[in-house]
């Protein structure tokens, strides 16, 4: 191809436009199956997440972000950061913990470090996740797919989710434990973590509520424990609406005591 | 001469010897090849431990990437403590303890409100400890992450329920962690009242570096 002059690749460039593919974000955004109550002007983000991609966006206090597993293959590798304050993050540990229990599901909180709730999980027909094994990284890649380069044909979880997080300013040291959508683990009585990662029925679903005001780092990588040799991963849709910031009677916020306590430090975070 | 119980089956020549108070924070820098061992002197006291890479500290110590490579949430003998980029930091060589803890993280000022009331908030806790010892070398929030607890228990039932519960270490019981590359190693000897990690009374650890 020859395009020897500016206005050449100004015509070569311009010539690919209105281009469609099965994964990359719809400007302005739009979905055919927002829920009954939403209205399509509150849509905020429509994007399908390709299989080894990544996608980061800030979500304000209220938005619901729904991520559908489109094809039963999808592993999303979820960061969370307060958006106003990045140094507050997503705390695993503190999740379990405070919530005395292992497993993510409906009706469960994702905690930061400073005893808030960042994000609660208001749906799910997954049910499967994980909140203990991470993601891959450049050496788990390289050992299990010969490679594992962000440059590569099979990249990293953890590269992924820098690059994402470098899109918001932030550096390798901010990249923190995560948890992992759609691919779940389970534990056995002695410790052992048994992978459970399908592939599942096509488009299940999980649908987060933000509720402070975050930025979310996602990763659709395979696995860490994906005991398949191929690398092995399907695309990943997300859709964001804005919505009401939790009220007082609101259901999840009320059904345990350190969930509640956990909203109060939220609401008195936002109390200014 | 009555030998020290606590030195016994080391080898090598001692080059550190510290007692760490109860509720105390500690900063050790630890060289590839050195070994530390923790002695939990009156026993069923939790150690939050946290290792950072001496040569780059954006590289330390990873939970989720020790237990995946292992696939099994318990630190035993022989574990292999990994960084965030899956590179080995220090090995568990030897400890009497069946399992140590590495997903019940660190108490906070904030979280313990969550847990216990917010009347627990000006309680000491492992966070402030971190971030104490952290400060002196230029170490933030941002690097605070999942820990490892030695000495504290935290079983995952079937169910999924998972709590910090009696711990199964006793007075003098060790571990020996060998470090497999330079490595800051931090370390709040926690000071947590409220639930069974210091069998509800904090109390000192030895901390015995050999070379």
């Amino acid at each position: 191809m020859a395009l020897a002059d500016p206005l050449a690749a100004r015509e070569h460039a311009r010539a690919m436009a209105g281009t469609v593919v099965e994964t990359m974000p719809i400007l302005p955004p739009v979905a055919e199956d927002l829920p009954a109550d939403v209205s399509h002007l509150d849509l905020l983000w429509e994007e399908t997440i390709a299989g080894g991609g990544y996608a980061s966006r800030k979500l304000a206090r209220g938005t619901r972000l729904r991520l559908v597993d489109l094809k039963g293959d999808a592993c999303a590798s979820l960061l969370i950061f307060n958006a106003e304050m990045p140094t507050e993050r997503l705390n695993v540990a503190d999740t379990v913990k405070v919530q005395w229990n292992a497993y993510l599901g409906a009706g469960k909180l994702l905690l930061s470090d400073m005893g808030r709730v960042l994000m609660s999980i208001v749906e799910d027909t997954a049910e499967t996740h994980d909140a203990f094994s991470g993601t891959s990284n450049a050496a788990t890649n390289v050992a299990k797919y010969g490679e594992g380069r962000n440059s590569g044909a099979y990249p990293n979880g953890r590269d992924r989710l820098i690059l994402g997080a470098a899109k918001h300013g932030l550096l390798r040291r901010d990249v923190h434990p995560c948890v992992n959508l759609f691919k779940g683990t389970r534990i056995e009585k002695d410790g052992a973590i048994t992978p459970i990662v399908g592939p599942f029925e096509p488009g299940r679903q999980v649908l987060l509520r933000a509720e402070m005001d975050v930025i979310v780092v996602i990763a659709n990588c395979p696995h860490v424990l994906d005991p398949r040799e191929e690398y092995s991963v399907t695309p990943l849709r997300a859709t964001a609406w804005k919505g009401a910031i939790t009220p007082e009677d609101d259901p999840i916020r009320n059904a345990t005591p350190e969930g509640l306590r956990a909203f109060l430090n939220v609401e008195d975070y936002f109390r200014r | 001469m009555n030998a020290d119980p606590h030195i016994s089956g080391l080898t090598g020549t001692i080059v550190h010897d510290e007692i760490v108070p109860a509720r105390a924070p500690w900063l050790h820098h630890v060289k590839a090849g050195q070994t530390l061992r923790i002695v939990d002197l009156e026993g069923n006291q939790a150690v939050d431990f946290l290792i950072y890479s001496a040569n780059d500290d954006a590289e330390r110590y990873s939970a989720q990437d020790t237990v995946s490579a292992q696939g099994n949430l318990f630190l035993r003998t022989g574990t292999v403590l990994r960084s965030n980029e899956g590179r080995p930091m220090m090995t568990i060589v030897d400890t009497a303890v069946e399992y140590h803890d590495t997903i019940g993280g660190a108490c906070s000022c904030e979280s313990n409100t969550l847990r216990y009331g917010h009347h627990t908030k000006f309680q000491h806790a492992c966070v402030d400890n971190f971030l104490e010892a952290n400060l002196t070398e230029g170490r933030g929030k941002r690097d605070i992450v999942s820990n490892i607890n030695f000495f504290m228990n935290v079983p995952v039932e079937e169910d999924g329920a998972l709590g910090i519960v009696d711990g199964i270490s006793a007075p003098g019981l060790t571990v020996d962690l060998r470090a497999e590359m330079d490595v800051i190693v931090v370390v709040s000897n926690c000071p947590q009242i409220n639930n069974p990690c210091n069998a509800f009374n904090p109390t000192p650890v030895r901390m015995i570096v050999t070379e």
